[in-house]
């Protein structure tokens, strides 16, 4: 986890390095912290912004549910069994180079324009970072440690419970941030289509009425969205995972 | 064969070959090996002649290509609830304290987890006070000292070890030595110890197997009655066997 001075030093150097671009560039092209500041104070108090910052956070919270009820348990399996790591790897290494965005209308065919569509565009995006993540943390487990559960009288269920599952968790976790970023991006371009909610249609709107403070709140609120995500899957695993903190 | 009343474990003709796409390689020759109740018996040989693969076998972790092994005179295909063993690499699970490591069998096994037990399992191999620690907080000695609390508090018949302090350094290693033996004197379990080190194989073997060229088998056997007394390594007797498990070793190379 980032110290708490060490952000305090980031964002400071974040606002003087911004304001500088400002004063460079000029206001009608980069607008100055404390401008878009003040906007955002002054959007706060609206509802609409809320419901704009509403939406995409469920769209990100939801896409997150669905992959990794679908990614976990699916890497967990492929990763436990030669087996089905046999049929499945090859698939994987298939469509796993494959920039899921550029699947964005495929899915949006298949899903609609509605919020599944959206929500299964993010999913896909996070679905195959975790499966890759989990079965290989699977795949990793030593024979040792099964040697050590079995001898002990485990059962393939509490190898699973005792051995794969903790040891999988950390990389879950770094999977979930390094995700965060993307999915963040991911978010600005389903939204704009076929929404009138969420903060990519918030800064596509800004940019259309030429409200440039307005179009820096948005991507301000998106930046935070996916700060505060990281973060949460930071302390995630330093509660849950103390032991790789060591 | 069929089983003595005493007796332990037996390999009858056990025999492993791991297959590979070039054809079955063979890791172990046919081997018999038996153990009374309460014998110890060390195994030494060449790297890659079978030792580890037998030992596993004999764990029930690994089947054997040819041959059975039979436990108290019946078959043995799986982990036996009264077969503890103990690895090189101490098998701990980093993600669980000493305390929850050492637990975990008797969790397992659905038995009652007695505070008590484990503070004087703990306390027995001398970590009474490392029960809230993880094991990657600890040194070599330390972890294959949890590794054998985990393995003891079992209450085993039979306790294998498969080269249990290889990578820890001289004078750990003959105090963990000293422990296993004394763990032995108190209990009076079967022990069978894999390892590359000839004083180890002294300290602890009554019976010490000599193992042939890969893939190996059981060639010669040295007896060792004084094996596990107290201050044995510190007698002339100790380093005479010791020369004379040598020797037997450099004659089957």
């Amino acid at each position: 986890m980032t110290s708490g001075r060490g952000y305090l030093w980031g964002v400071l150097l974040l606002l003087a390095v911004w304001q500088a671009g400002a004063w460079w560039a000029g206001g009608a092209v980069l607008a100055g912290p404390a401008e878009v500041a003040g906007k955002l104070a002054s959007e706060a108090r609206t509802e609409r912004f809320w419901m704009h910052v509403g939406m995409s956070t469920l769209r990100v919270l939801a896409a997150l549910a669905v992959s990794f009820a679908a990614a976990v348990p699916l890497g967990l399996l492929i990763g436990s069994s030669r087996r089905v790591d046999r049929l499945a790897g090859p698939l994987i290494y298939l469509t796993y180079p494959v920039p899921k965005i550029v699947l964005l209308p495929l899915v949006l065919l298949v899903f609609g324009l509605g919020e599944i569509g959206k929500i299964a565009m993010l999913a896909i995006i996070l679905f195959f970072q975790l499966l890759i993540t989990t079965r290989d943390a699977a795949r990793g487990v030593s024979r040792s440690a099964r040697y050590s559960l079995y001898s002990l009288g485990g059962t393939r269920w509490d190898l699973f419970v005792h051995v794969i599952w903790p040891s999988v968790l950390p990389g879950i976790f770094t999977a979930l941030r390094i995700a965060t970023g993307t999915v963040v991006a991911v978010l600005f371009f389903v939204e704009s289509i076929g929404t009138r909610y969420g903060m990519g249609f918030y800064i596509l709107d800004s940019w259309g009425r030429a409200d440039i403070p307005q179009i820096y709140v948005g991507m301000v609120v998106l930046a935070l969205l996916g700060a505060i995500l990281y973060e949460t899957f930071d302390i995630m695993e330093r509660v849950f995972c103390r032991w790789s903190q060591l | 064969m069929s089983a003595s009343f005493h007796e332990l474990i037996r390999c009858n003709g056990v025999g492993k070959a791991y297959p590979t796409e070039a054809g079955p390689v063979p890791a172990l020759g046919a081997t018999d090996l038996a153990l009374e109740e309460g014998e110890t018996v060390a195994l030494v040989g060449p790297s890659g002649c079978g030792k580890s693969t037998l030992l596993l076998i004999m764990a029930g972790l690994e089947r054997p290509s040819v041959g059975g092994v039979e436990f108290k005179g019946t078959p043995l295909a799986r982990p036996h609830r009264e077969i503890a063993l103990v690895l090189q690499d101490y098998g701990l699970f980093p993600w669980k304290t000493v305390r929850r490591n050492v637990e975990l069998g008797l969790k397992i096994r659905r038995e009652h987890v007695e505070s008590q037990r484990v503070d004087s399992m703990l306390a027995e191999l001398d970590i009474g006070d490392k029960g809230h620690v993880y094991p990657q907080q600890l040194s070599g000695g330390q972890k294959q000292r949890v590794a054998l609390a985990r393995a003891l508090i079992l209450k085993p018949s039979l306790l294998l070890l498969d080269e249990p302090f290889a990578a820890i350094d001289a004078l750990t290693r003959e105090r963990l030595q000293d422990l296993v033996a004394e763990a032995w004197r108190r209990r009076r379990f079967g022990l069978v110890v894999v390892t590359h080190n000839l004083q180890e194989a002294v300290m602890l073997g009554r019976r010490i197997c000599v193992m042939g060229n890969v893939p190996g088998e059981i060639l010669d056997t040295v007896e060792n009655p004084r094996a596990c007394a107290p201050d044995y390594r510190r007698t002339d007797e100790f380093y005479e066997v010791c020369r004379a498990v040598r020797c037997r070793l450099e004659q089957n190379l």
